[in-house]
C-alpha cells in the first residue's frame, strides 16, 4: 500500500503537550495496546477500532441522533437514548449530529497527511522549545505501517520524533522504528514475570529483551516507570529495577511517574470498573525516597515526564 | 522585605480610599477669584501654583519618597473644573458596597454649597453635553460605545529619561529661551503660544514650591523628633526635596523623589486617564544605581527599599471615582501605572540591568495592586530575565505581563515614528503603544463591535432599548447570502464610527480651549519647542486611539450565521432572529448546535480565523486613518479593559450561543470557553491577526497551578511566550489559578483579601470585584496539558 493512503486509528491529538519528552510536543495517541493495565488513562484505546461513548448528563433528549443513525440503531428508553449494537455500524453520523455533545468517538481514523498537517502547525513551537512529535497510545507499534510512515514523514519535515512504547513487539519491528525514531519513552512497569502478567495481561520476557536490544542499538532513550502502589514499590521490586537498568549496554535516564487516581471519571464513564478505586497515590516523600533509592544504581532518576 | 517596608505595605492594604474636597474647594476658590483675569493656560497654570502653595501636605512616619494628592494616603481629589460630582453621587460612592470611597456628610454638605453651584453649567462636562446630537446620546444608551474624555482628562501618559537629565530650572530656561524667539510678524498663533509657555513657566514654577513646602516639613519633623536615624532620614528626606525637581536628580532616592514630584503634578494639575507612567523605570535609575554602588552610597539592599517605598507611593493613590455610574461600571481602584521592564534601549540594546530585576523583586514581594509590573521582551532580551518574570506569574498574582518590544516597535515605525522614539516607547495603561515622553496617545473610548452585528440583525433597531440606533441596513431574514448580511455589518460599524469621531472631535477641541496641562506639557517633548500644549497637538506624536472590543464573540457569532443559515442551512435566518430574541428559550437544541458546530475563532481553524481577520480588516478601514483635529489620526486598538462585561450587558443573546447579557469575549481573547485545542492553537490564531497595525491587543490565558510546577515547565512557558512573539504577537498575560481557590475566595472573601487575579490589562483584588466580573474570570478557558 502506498504509505500516503495509510490509515491509522487515533482517538487524540494533543498540542502543548509539556510531559511526554523534551520541549513544546504534539502527542498523538494511537488506539490499540496488547496491554491492558488496571491503571491505564485510557482504557477506551485498548481496542484498535473506535467506538462511540454516550455521556447521559449531557443529553439534553432532541433525538436528533435517533433521526439521523441511517440503521435505525437509537431508541429512546428510560435510560437516555440507547444503543443497539447489533444494529449499529459504528459510522459515526449520532456523533456528527449531537448538538449537546453527548455523543463522543473514542477515537477517528486519519491519513498520514491529515496527521502531517495538524503536527506540522506547532514547528514554530517545536523549534523555539526543542520540542517535536510524541507518538503514544494505545501503543504505538500496534500500528507499525501506519506508525513507520508517520515517522518518516516527520523526519522529512524535521520534526524530532519520540515514541511512547511499553516494548511489547516483535524486536525486529522495534529495530526498524528505531531507524526513525529520535527518543524513545520506554515503560517499565514490573520485572517479576508473575507480578507483570498479574497486572498488565502480558509477560514481559519479550519487553526486556526488546529493551536490552534497543539499549545496545544505541538508541536515545528515557525509561518510565509508573510507580504503582502494592504492584512495584516495593523495596525489592525497586532494586530489580535498578540492577536491571544499570546492567543495560547503554546509560538511560529514568523518569518515575508516580500513580494518580485521574482516570476514575473516565472509568465512570465508560462504566469499567476501576481495579485500583482503594490505591492512595504514593505520599510525596515516599516518590523522594524512591528516586534516591534508583539513584544508588548510578542512575539519572527524575521524578515526572 | 525589611521591617520598614513591611510597616509601609501594612499601612497601605489597611487605608481605605475616601475622597478629599480640599482640591475642590481650593479650585472653586480660585476659579471664582480668578475665572476671566487671565488667558486660560495662564489660569489654569496659577490654578496649579495655588493647590502647590495650599493643599495640605504630609509626611508620613518611615517614608523615605514624600508627597500625596490629597491629605493623606488614598485620599482623592474630585476635578469639578472638569465634572462635577452631585452630592447623590458622592453619597453612592460612600455607600457602594463595591469600590467604595468614604466620604463624611458634613464633606458631602460642604460640597453642596460651595462646589456644586459654581460648577453647574461651568463644568466641561456640562458644556460638552449641551452639544452632542441626539443620535449620539442613543448609540451610547445603546451600549455601542463609550467616551473617555467626558469624565476625566485625555490621558495615557508615560514618561522617558528626559526628567533625570533637567530640572525645572533647565525646563525654564528653555522656555525662556523659545519665548525669545517668538515671531509676532510672521506666526500668527505667536500670541498664543507665548500664553502657553507663560503658564508652562508657572507650572514650573508650582512643582519647585511643592517640593520647597515638604522640604520645609520634613526639616521641622527633623528639629523635633528624639529618633536619631529618624532625623538623619528626614535631612536627606528635605535634602532632595530642595534639590528635585527644581535641579536634576544626582542619586537613586533623589531620582525616585523626582518622578514621584512630576507625577504627583500631572495628577493634581487634571485626572488623565490613565494616572501617569514612568516608562521604562528600569532604564531610568540604571545610571543612578551603578553610579551609588560604585562610589560606596548605595547597597542593592537600599535602592530596593528606595524602589518599594515608590511602590506603595503608587499603591496609596487609587483612581478618581467617576460620576453617575455604578460600581459595575468603574470597578476599579486601580489607576493603571504601568512600569515597564526590559524592553530595548533608544540605540536598540537590551534594556534589562540588575535593577529590572530588583524591581520585579519589589512587585513580587510587595504585591499590590498597584502599580502594574509589566516585562517587555525582545529577541535580545535574556532567557534569564523572561524566567525570573515567569517564576513572578507563576505565583498567580496576574502580573507581570508579558509585551513583545519588537512588535511594539513595530507598530510605532508603522506610523512614522523614529527608530529611536519607538525603542523609547512601550505600553502604558493596560496595553497602549506609545512613544513615551512625546507622544499624548488618547483613548476615545470602547467600541462595541458585537452590538454592531446585533444591529445589523435588526435593521439598524436596538432591541434594547427599541430605538433605531443605526441606519437602516434592511431585514436580515430577507438576506439570501452572508455578504449581504456582512455588508450590513460594515454599514453599521461606519456610521457609528462617523458618529464617535464627530464628537471626539468635538470634544478634542474643547478640551484643548479650556482645560489645557501646562505642567504636563512641560515634560512632554517637543511642547516647548511648539510653544503648544499637550491636548493641542504640542507633542512629538499625537494620536487618537478607539479601543475595539468583542473580536472573539463576532468573529464566532459571524461564523455561525454563515455554517448554520447559509451553509447547511440547519435553520432559517428567522428562527434563529427568534432564538436569539428569547435567549434561546425553548430552542435548547438549536442553542447547543450554535455552540458546538460552530468554528470558533482560537482553535487554529481557518474557517474562523478568517473571518477573524475579516473583522479586524474592516475595523481597520472604518478606523485607521481618520483625522483628528491636531493634524495626525486614528488608529484601531484592540483591548477592553472591562468594559466587555458592560458591553455584554447591553447585548442580546448572541449567534455564537452567548446569552443576553452576559460578557462579551475579552480583549483580543477567544471567546470563553471556545477555545479547545489548547494554548497552541490560541497562539496560532492570535498570530493570524496583524497586530502591527493596531495601537495594542490584549491576550489573557488562564493556566491551571499543576502545569507550571517544575522548572522543566517555567521553560515551556517561556518558550511558548516567544514562539507567540516570534509570530509578532503584542501582549499576553496569565492567571495561574484553579477554579476551586476563586470558588472559595468567592465563598469566604475575608480569607481570600489578596488573591490579585488578572482582569484586563491590570490586575485587581478578586474579592473586590463584582459577581459579573468574577464570573468572566472563572469562565475563561483553563489550560491543562497532558
Amino acid at each position: 500500500m502506498h504509505a500516503e493512503l495509510t490509515t491509522g486509528q487515533v482517538f487524540n491529538v494533543m498540542r502543548f503537550s509539556t510531559h511526554d519528552g523534551p520541549g513544546i510536543r504534539t502527542t498523538v495517541f494511537l488506539k490499540g495496546c496488547p496491554l491492558s493495565c488496571w491503571w491505564c488513562h485510557n482504557p477506551e484505546n485498548w481496542k484498535h477500532v473506535p467506538s462511540e461513548v454516550y455521556i447521559a448528563d449531557r443529553c439534553i433528549g432532541c433525538g436528533i441522533c435517533i433521526e439521523a443513525c441511517p440503521n435505525q440503531a437509537l431508541a429512546r428508553t428510560p435510560q437516555g437514548i440507547t444503543v443497539d449494537s447489533v444494529r449499529c455500524a459504528h459510522c459515526a453520523r449520532c456523533v456528527d449530529v449531537c448538538p449537546s455533545e453527548a455523543r463522543e468517538r473514542t477515537g477517528w481514523p486519519v491519513t498520514v497527511p491529515e496527521l502531517v498537517s495538524t503536527l506540522e502547525r506547532d514547528i514554530p513551537f517545536y523549534e523555539q522549545s526543542g520540542g517535536g512529535v510524541t507518538f503514544s497510545g494505545g501503543e504505538p507499534l500496534c500500528q507499525t505501517e501506519f506508525l513507520m510512515a508517520m515517522l518518516k514523514a516527520c523526519g522529512q519535515l524535521e520534526i524530532h520524533r519520540a515514541v511512547d512504547t511499553c516494548g511489547y513487539a516483535a524486536s525486529d519491528v522495534l529495530l526498524q522504528v528505531a531507524r526513525f525514531t529520535d527518543l524513545f519513552l520506554f515503560d517499565l512497569k514490573a520485572l517479576d514475570p508473575v507480578t507483570h502478567r498479574a497486572n498488565t495481561g502480558v509477560d514481559n520476557a519479550g519487553i526486556l529483551a526488546n529493551l536490552r536490544q534497543l539499549s545496545g542499538s544505541g538508541a536515545d532513550i528515557i525509561i518510565r516507570i509508573p510507580l504503582i502502589p502494592g504492584v512495584n514499590d516495593d523495596e525489592q521490586s525497586l532494586s530489580k529495577f535498578g540492577e536491571f537498568i544499570a546492567a543495560l549496554p547503554r546509560r538511560h535516564p529514568v523518569n518515575l511517574l508516580p500513580y494518580h487516581a485521574a482516570a476514575a471519571g473516565k472509568y465512570k464513564k465508560l462504566g469499567i470498573g476501576l481495579r485500583g478505586a482503594n490505591v492512595t497515590p504514593p505520599a510525596a516523600e515516599r516518590v523522594v525516597e524512591i528516586a534516591q533509592h534508583l539513584s544508588g544504581f548510578g542512575l539519572a532518576v527524575s521524578v515526572g515526564g | 522585605m525589611n521591617a520598614r517596608i513591611q510597616k509601609l505595605r501594612h499601612e497601605s492594604m489597611l487605608a481605605k480610599p475616601c475622597i478629599s474636597i480640599e482640591r475642590a474647594l481650593l479650585t472653586t476658590a480660585f476659579y471664582k477669584e480668578n475665572a476671566g483675569k487671565h488667558s486660560v493656560p495662564v489660569l489654569r497654570a496659577l490654578n496649579f501654583k495655588y493647590l502647590c502653595e495650599y493643599k495640605t501636605i504630609v509626611i508620613g512616619a518611615d517614608e523615605l519618597i514624600v508627597g500625596e494628592r490629597g491629605p493623606q494616603p488614598k485620599a482623592v481629589p474630585t476635578f469639578p473644573e472638569l465634572t462635577c460630582h452631585s452630592a447623590e453621587d458622592l453619597r453612592i460612592l460612600n455607600a457602594r458596597p463595591m469600590t467604595r470611597y468614604g466620604i463624611a456628610e458634613a464633606d458631602i454638605r460642604t460640597y453642596a454649597q460651595e462646589v456644586i453651584p459654581y460648577w453647574q453649567g461651568r463644568s466641561l462636562r456640562d458644556r460638552i453635553f449641551s452639544h452632542v446630537p441626539p443620535e449620539w446620546n442613543q448609540a451610547y444608551e445603546s451600549g455601542l460605545f463609550t467616551e473617555f474624555m467626558e469624565q476625566r482628562a485625555p490621558g495615557h501618559t508615560a514618561l522617558d529619561g528626559t526628567i533625570y537629565r533637567k530640572g525645572m530650572l533647565d525646563f525654564k530656561r528653555e522656555i525662556a529661551e523659545r519665548r525669545s524667539t517668538l515671531d509676532y510678524l510672521n506666526d500668527s498663533r505667536a500670541a498664543d503660544r507665548a500664553e502657553q509657555l507663560k503658564a508652562m513657566e508657572i507650572a514650573c514654577d508650582a512643582a519647585i514650591v511643592f517640593a520647597e513646602r515638604h522640604a520645609e516639613l520634613a526639616e521641622r519633623l527633623a528639629s523635633a523628633t528624639t529618633d536619631e536615624r529618624r532625623r538623619t532620614e528626614l535631612a536627606r528626606i528635605a535634602a532632595a526635596c530642595r534639590r528635585v525637581p527644581a535641579h536634576a536628580p544626582r542619586d537613586l532616592w533623589e531620582a525616585l523623589q523626582m518622578y514621584w514630584f512630576v507625577h504627583l503634578g500631572t495628577i493634581t494639575e487634571l485626572n488623565g486617564w490613565d494616572a501617569m507612567t514612568p516608562g521604562h523605570l528600569d532604564q531610568h535609575l540604571q545610571s543612578f544605581y551603578e553610579k551609588g554602588l560604585a562610589d560606596g552610597t548605595l547597597t542593592r539592599d537600599q535602592a530596593k527599599e528606595l524602589i518599594a517605598c515608590f511602590w506603595i507611593k503608587v499603591n496609596n493613590h487609587p483612581a478618581p471615582p467617576k460620576v453617575g455610574v455604578t460600581a459595575e461600571e468603574s470597578g476599579t481602584y486601580n489607576d493603571f501605572t504601568n512600569v515597564n521592564l526590559g524592553g530595548l534601549t533608544r540605540s536598540g540594546d537590551s534594556g534589562v540591568s540588575e535593577v529590572s530585576y530588583i524591581i520585579l523583586e519589589v512587585a513580587d514581594e510587595l504585591h499590590l495592586l498597584q502599580p502594574q509590573a509589566s516585562v517587555h521582551i525582545s529577541g535580545k532580551t535574556p532567557d534569564r530575565f523572561l524566567k525570573a518574570a515567569c517564576r513572578v506569574i507563576r505565583k498567580g498574582y496576574g502580573y507581570p505581563a508579558v509585551f513583545n518590544s519588537d512588535e511594539t516597535v513595530m507598530e510605532m515605525l508603522r506610523v512614522g515614528k523614529s527608530i529611536e522614539d519607538a525603542r523609547e516607547g512601550g505600553c502604558s495603561g493596560c496595553v497602549e503603544t506609545g512613544a513615551f515622553g512625546k507622544e499624548a496617545y488618547i483613548l476615545t473610548g470602547y467600541l462595541n463591535v458585537p452590538k454592531l452585528l446585533e444591529l445589523a440583525l435588526n435593521n439598524g433597531v436596538d432591541p434594547l432599548t427599541g430605538k433605531q440606533a443605526g441606519p437602516q441596513t434592511g431585514d436580515a431574514a430577507a438576506f439570501t447570502t452572508f455578504e449581504q448580511l456582512y455588508a450590513a455589518f460594515e454599514q453599521q460599524l461606519d456610521r457609528i464610527v462617523s458618529l464617535k469621531v464627530r464628537v471626539n472631535n468635538y470634544i478634542e477641541r474643547m478640551v484643548a480651549a479650556h482645560s489645557p496641562a501646562p505642567f504636563l506639557s512641560v515634560v512632554v517633548s517637543d511642547c516647548i519647542a511648539r510653544g503648544r500644549d499637550y491636548y493641542d497637538g504640542g507633542p512629538r506624536y499625537n494620536t487618537n486611539y478607539i479601543q475595539c472590543c468583542g473580536i472573539g464573540t463576532v468573529t464566532d457569532s459571524l461564523s455561525a450565521i454563515r455554517t448554520h443559515v447559509f451553509e447547511t442551512k440547519a435553520f432559517g435566518m428567522d428562527r434563529l432572529l427568534a432564538a436569539l430574541a428569547n435567549d434561546f428559550k425553548n430552542e435548547e437544541a438549536l442553542h447547543h448546535t450554535l455552540k458546538s458546530k460552530t468554528a470558533c475563532f482560537g482553535n487554529d481553524d481557518t474557517r474562523a480565523d478568517e473571518l477573524m481577520q475579516r473583522v479586524y480588516r474592516s475595523l481597520f478601514a472604518a478606523i485607521d486613518g481618520r483625522p483628528n483635529t491636531k493634524g495626525t489620526v486614528y488608529h484601531l486598538n484592540m483591548l477592553s479593559t472591562t468594559c466587555h462585561v458592560y458591553f455584554g450587558k447591553m447585548l442580546g443573546a448572541t449567534p455564537n450561543g452567548r446569552l443576553a447579557g452576559t460578557p462579551e469575549s475579552d480583549g483580543t481573547s477567544p471567546s470563553h470557553g471556545a477555545d479547545r485545542n489548547g494554548p497552541t492553537a490560541v497562539i496560532h490564531s492570535l498570530g493570524k491577526m496583524d497586530q502591527v497595525k493596531s495601537g495594542g491587543t490584549l491576550l489573557n490565558m488562564r493556566f491551571l497551578p499543576s502545569v507550571l510546577r517544575s522548572d522543566q515547565d517555567l521553560e515551556k512557558l517561556a518558550q511558548l511566550i516567544r514562539t507567540y512573539f516570534r509570530m509578532n504577537g503584542h501582549h499576553i498575560q496569565f492567571n495561574v489559578m484553579d477554579t476551586d481557590t476563586l470558588r472559595r475566595a468567592q465563598a469566604e472573601p475575608d480569607d481570600y483579601r489578596d488573591l490579585l487575579v488578572r482582569v484586563a490589562g491590570y490586575s485587581d483584588y478578586f474579592v473586590d470585584l463584582d459577581q459579573h466580573h468574577q464570573e468572566e474570570i472563572i469562565s475563561r478557558t483553563p489550560q491543562s496539558t497532558c
